[in-house]
This record gives structure tokens, sequence and C-alpha cells, in this order.
């Protein structure tokens, strides 16, 4: 993953490792007897819920949880509801978790109706949540049209080989997914974004690819549009924006095993990179808890370790063994309590390492001043914070040991948070005047 | 649950880390700038010794007070007022008294770097700030013939910036390279503690650049400023203006290009600007040694570059994507 030199001013190698011809296929972790699936809403109003504690459910079945939401979650094995509950994620983001009890192996037979008449609509309404969680509702905004889809073969992060794998293994359901995409959308303007050791496998099976560096963070997507596509990306400008979507891999051949077969998948890919930092790639039912996966594969861990679902550069550190996989989580990291670096409050020493590993040029020694001193709105106008890919290199290597990575996502969460504020506050003040208005008038008439 | 009970850490990614510190670094530079100070201590013997201990723990003792007065984290364990100190004891000259000395530390920990909110925050270098208020106020003490006057020398019996200065190229016309170069080890060369054994100045230079604690950058450009300034004046009247070689293995010259010009805080992070940096560093050197009233200029041009650092450094590439 990284090779440093002794020869420091050979700058650290940070390369994504590579899976090639000879990698062992995933291992599969048999069924758990406790799902956990988690809905993207805040669970608010328990009496308004449209599924209670004791229903039964069958694998397949799509669950939703409030009327004024349509965001669903499909259930990964046939079972009873055990308990419906708040789930506070990474960042405090809010989810509604719904435990269910496996037993028995009926399969819910909606989908079945769909099978091999896919259109965009099915698609939206089943297959959201298979492993990879494409953003299908993206790709019918009529607004914001797609004019281009890229679909990820490689992880952003490193270590971590779930969409590889997927190329590597499932090319056909990946052809048959490409496929089905560009007929329910007409979009057909679809390129598979592989690495090199990956881009024969794609290749016999006739798919259109484009090849990515190996270096740290070329996977990332705003990286493969400038340096792959060969497009102009702008700060501030998500790449929806520009016509670009990027569906991972492995949904796509979800998505193509699922209109074949007139089932959706249940099973993700998932790198499990243990304290040796050895991977392992396992597929496990979605909801699955993570301390299930460990135990099957004899890892340990003890009290002050850390557990990250994702990678080591953009993962999210979790609370507890019983996190469930998502159908994003790509990859989940153990880490030894005596691996965890340490991150200390010094103040920049402008030594000037982040400057020379940003790959998108921003001052990060200018910028994490302003950041540091909470002015986030100067930092964004003058100093390039919306430039920045997300990679995390400038963390990786400062020498004062700052969270300067932490520091930039504090700042973008806050301006958005921000934003929001000022749009109520205006809206409000709108609100009131456009009353007293009316009442004037009413005064008037009167 | 398995897991459930345990209590994991939780924290923010990166998740990893390259393994570079601050206290790394510091260490690394006090280290190799002490060795570089050794063969000066050898010549100079226990009131070097005196003064580099001296530099050293007041340097250490001030930045514990201000801590203490700032109500601040103590902040000596990083190292960065040890070097301070001992880079300000490298330019002394082994007389130097101890008020001398303290009163330097002093200025250089407190008013150089603590007031302005400690390491990273310094606008020019500490040690250097120490030096240059040292110098107006004191001129006398800076006299390093008159100062060293008591020693026996074997073969360099002047200081060659003051001898330069006041007599002309022909008074350090008998100095050779490789006596200014070795000098130190086996004859001498008159200068502060540890600004004259060139060898070790520039061996220790080159083990920083290469595990890049310093930036090469800002040393080979000063190093370049320095003979290409010295070489256009040597070729316009060698009788006046004394040669390149003399210009760069004398007075602070090679102890500015690797230890003090380097100084993270106070010297640009950008390539173009890193150049400008040291080029003018050494081309403002040789103007003041030859054109301008101290017989060294190194002090004076890092301090006026580091006050021009800030505007240079805006010489940046464009962040990709940024919108004008």
């Amino acid at each position: 993953m990284i090779k440093k030199s002794i020869i420091g001013l050979i700058r650290p190698k940070v390369e994504y490792e590579m899976v090639g011809p000879t990698t062992p296929g995933a291992q599969a972790i048999s069924a758990p007897m406790n799902v956990t699936l988690l809905v993207d809403i805040p669970l608010e109003n328990r009496n308004a819920l449209l599924i209670k504690a004791g229903e039964k459910v069958k694998e397949g079945q799509k669950l939703t949880v409030s009327k004024e939401s349509d965001v669903y979650v499909i259930s990964t094995v046939t079972g009873e509801i055990t308990a419906i509950n708040p789930f506070t994620g990474d960042r405090g983001k809010e989810y509604t978790a719904i435990d269910i009890k496996a037993g028995g192996d009926e399969i819910d037979d909606t989908f079945s109706a769909f099978k091999s008449k896919p259109a965009l609509d099915n698609a939206i309404n089943f297959l959201e949540c298979v492993p990879g969680k494409p953003d299908l509702k993206r790709l019918n905004d009529p607004d914001r049209p797609i004019k281009k889809i890229v679909v990820a073969g490689m992880d952003p992060d490193l270590l971590v080989a779930a969409k590889q794998y997927a190329v590597r293994y499932s090319c056909i359901p990946i052809k048959k997914g490409i496929e089905i995409l560009k007929k329910i959308t007409g979009i057909n303007d679809v390129v598979l974004a592989v690495p090199p050791s990956l881009e024969r496998d794609a290749h016999t099976e006739m798919i259109d690819t484009v090849a990515v560096s190996t270096k740290y963070p070329s996977a990332i997507p705003r990286m493969i549009v400038k340096d792959v596509l060969g497009q102009e990306i702008q700060a501030g400008v998500k790449l929806e924006d520009m016509g670009i979507c990027f569906i991972s891999a492995e949904s796509i051949a979800a998505m193509g095993d699922a209109y074949k077969d007139g089932k959706i998948p249940n099973r993700k890919l998932v790198t499990i990179i243990n304290k040796d930092l050895t991977k392992t790639v396992v597929s496990a039912v979605i909801g699955t808890p993570v301390g299930n996966i460990l135990a099957a594969l004899d890892i340990t861990t003890n009290d002050q370790d850390r557990i990250i679902a994702g990678g080591p550069m953009r993962g999210s550190a979790v609370y507890a063994g019983d996190y469930p996989i998502q159908p994003d989580t790509d990859a989940i990291m153990i880490q030894d309590k005596a691996d965890i670096p340490n991150v200390s409050d010094s103040a920049c020493i402008n030594c000037g390492e982040c400057i020379r590993t940003c790959p998108v040029n921003v001052p990060v020694n200018l910028l994490v001043r302003f950041l540091e001193a909470g002015e986030y709105e100067e930092a964004a106008d003058d100093y390039d914070l919306y430039s920045c890919v997300e990679c995390g290199l400038c963390s990786f290597v400062c020498t004062a040991e700052m969270p300067i990575f932490q520091f930039i996502r504090l700042a973008k969460h806050e301006l958005v948070r921000i934003q929001e504020e000022e749009a109520e506050a205006e809206a409000a003040a709108e609100a009131a005047e456009a009353a007293e208005a009316e009442q004037l008038e009413a005064e008037e008439n009167a | 649950m398995l897991n459930q009970k345990k209590m994991l850490v939780v924290s923010h990614p990166p998740f990893i880390h390259m393994g570079s510190t601050i206290s790394k670094k510091t260490y690394n530079i006090f280290i190799v700038a002490l060795i570089a100070t050794l063969p000066g201590l050898y010549r100079y013997g226990a009131p070097a010794v005196g003064v580099v201990s001296l530099a050293v723990s007041s340097a250490i003792i001030w930045e514990y007070l201000m801590n203490m007065a700032n109500k601040r984290p103590v902040s000596v364990g990083d190292g960065n007022a040890a070097l301070i100190g001992l880079l300000f004891a490298m330019m002394l000259p082994a007389t130097s008294p101890w008020w001398f000395v303290v009163v330097g530390t002093f200025v250089a920990v407190v008013i150089g770097k603590e007031i302005f909110g400690g390491m990273g925050a310094n606008p020019f270098n500490p040690a250097l700030i120490g030096m240059a208020i040292l110098m107006v106020s004191w001129r006398n003490y800076f006299d390093f013939d008159a100062a060293l006057a008591n020693y026996t020398f074997e073969t360099i019996k002047v200081y060659p910036m003051t001898a330069m200065k006041n007599v002309g190229p022909e008074a350090v016309s008998t100095i050779n390279a490789c006596d200014l170069l070795m000098g130190n080890l086996l004859k001498l060369q008159i200068g502060g503690i540890g600004a004259t054994c060139g060898l070790f100045l520039i061996i220790g230079g080159i083990y920083l650049i290469i595990r890049n604690f310093i930036r090469w950058e800002i040393s080979v450009s000063f190093l370049a400023g320095i003979l290409i300034t010295a070489y256009i004046f040597n070729c316009y009247d060698p009788a006046k203006y004394g040669s390149p070689v003399i210009h760069l293995l004398s007075g602070y010259t090679l102890l500015g290009a690797f230890f003090l010009a380097t100084d993270d805080s106070s010297s640009p992070v950008y390539f173009i600007p890193m150049l400008i940096f040291g080029a003018g560093c050494g081309i403002l050197t040789v103007l003041i040694r030859n054109v301008g009233m101290y017989a060294d200029g190194v002090v004076l041009a890092i301090l006026f570059m580091n006050l021009a650092n800030p505007i240079i450094d805006k010489i940046r590439p464009k962040a990709i994507g940024k919108v004008d």
C-alpha cells in the first residue's frame, strides 16, 4: 500500500493494491440469525410506523417505514421483525434501524413479475438497495439530466477491493447490467473504469473501459473525471450537475442478476482488512453484524481497537461490533490499538508536506489556519476548500499530526448547515412579511 | 453480540499516518547542528562549550516560562526551543559573556517566536531575530578578531569577512578553500562557534536534505545566489571584491543555507517561491558584504527575505477546479 523510502526526498508511494488473475474468490459468510437494516430516514414518530415489531417479512420484501417518504429497504432475510430503533451513523446521520430475526426460506415474489422486463421505474422501486447502493433516482431527474455513466470498477480507498472483485468475478452480469442500464435510461455513454490489471477481463466481455492509474487517489470519482475522462472539474460543482453519474460495478452486476433471475441480490462483497493489513474478501448478507464476519474469520478485537467501515483513508470508525453491513459498506478494517496513530493539537508548522502531496493544489497550509479559526466562508472563498477531493493525504503526511482532513470535512458540513439555516431564516422572514402585508390589506379593507 | 461490550476507539479518517512528527524533525536537525558544532567546541574549548550550553538551556527556560505565562501546554519537548538556542550559539563568538547569551536567547525565543504564537507562527527565524538585535545593540561583541584575540591560531588569523571588508580580498588571498572547508579540525577559521567548519555543515545539510527535514530548493538556490552574485562582483573588480569560494565557505553562509534559511515557518513552501527566496537570500548576502556596512550579510539577508516570504509564497499553482 505505502512504500516509504528511508530517503525522505523520494516521496512515499501511496498505491492501490490490485486484484489480479490469481486472487482467490470471495469467501461466503453464512447467513446470520439476526440482521439489522438501516432505512435512510430518522425515526420520528413510532406510532406512525408502517411496520411493527412482530410482523413477518420475507426475503426480497420491500419495507417502507413512513407514509411521507418513499425511502425503503429490501429485507435480506425471511423472518420476524424484532425491533425498530433509531440509529445514529457517521457524522450524526440518523437512520431507522429494523432488526429482523431470521427463520424460514420463503421469498417475496413481487419483483419476479419484472423479470426480463427492465424499466427505470421498477428499478427505482426495487433495486435502490442492491449491493453498492446505486443512486437510480438520480438517473431520472429531468431538470439535471445525466449524459454519461461511469461504472466504478475500482474502489476509491486504499486496500479496498470490493469493486475490483466485482469486475474480476462478475464480468458477464456487469455486461448484462450495462445493457439494461443503457436500455432503461436511454443513456448510451457508459464506460467501466478499471485498474490496468483488470482491463483484459473487461475487454474479453467487450465492455467499454477506461484505465485508472494505480496511484492513490486516482480512483476517486472527481479524479477519474479529471484525469481519465479529461473533463474540467469545477470546485463546488457536483459531478451529477456536470451530467456524470458514478455507479458501482457491483450494483451493475446486481442489476444484471436481478433481471436475469427475478430475485433481488442480497449479498454484499466486503473487503475485510485485518490488523496486519492482510485482506480477505467475503460475501455477506446485507445487514449482517460485523461481529459475525469477524468471528467467521477468527479475527479478535480488544478494548480500544478500532473498527472502520470503509478503507484507511476515507472510512468511518464505528461504535460497536454489531454495526451491520450496509449496501455500500465496501470494507471493514480492524486496527489494533497499538497501530492507531497519534493526533495532535499542535498548530501548522508550515513544513509544506501537504502542499507537495495534495493532488489538486489546494493551499492546505493556509486553508488549515482559517479552518482552525472557524473562518469557513473565507476558507471556501479564498483558499479553495471546495477544490478538495477528500483523499486524506494531507492528514496522512502532516508533520504536526494535525487532523487536517477532519477540519476540511467539518468545514464542508458546517457550511451546508449554515446555508440551510440562512435559507430557512430567509423563508421565515418572507413568510412573516407576507402575513403582515395580508393583515394590512385586511385592515384597509375593513 | 460478540463485540458489543468492547469499547472501541472512534475517530475520524485517515486512520493511518506516514509517521513523521515535529519532534523527530527538530531532534534530527538539532543533532546534525550539534555535530557540526563539535569542531568549534574542540578548538575554542571550555568558553565555547559554556556559550552553547547556556544558549540551549536558557532558550528552553525562556520557552518554559512563556508557556507558563501564556497558560499554554509546555512545548519544550518538541525540541524547537533547544534548536533555536543551539543555532543562536553557533553564530556567536566563543568569548561572548553570559548575559549576552541570555539576552540573545530571550529575544530569540520570546520576541522571535513566542509572542507570535509559538512554533509555526513566527514570521522570522527566531535565532536570527536574536542575532540581529544583538548585532545592532552591541556591535563590538561581534568583532571576531578582537573577541578571539587571546587564541593562537595556526593559519587563518583573521575573520575573513571583516578582513575582506576592511582591507580587501588580498587580506584573505593566503587562505585557501581547503582550509576553510576542512580547517576547523586541524587549523582554524575565525568565526562563530558553529559556523566555521564548512565540511561538517555541508555533510549535515546534505543529510537533512536527503531525509527531507529541510527543503533542498532553498539551500541550493541560496548557495547558487551567493556564488553567482559573488562571481559577478569578482569579475567586475577582483581587487576589491573577494572570490565566490571565499564567500561560499566563510562567514555564516553554510549555516544560513542549511540551517537558518530553511526554518519552516518563515520560508515559502511552493517550488518557485522557494527558489526565489533562497536566491534572494544569497544575492542580498553578497550585496551586504560587498556594498553594505556589515561584515557578514547572512543574518540580515535572511531576515529581509523572511519579511518578503508571505508575498513570494503567493506565487502558487491554481487549485484544480478553482473558478475565478
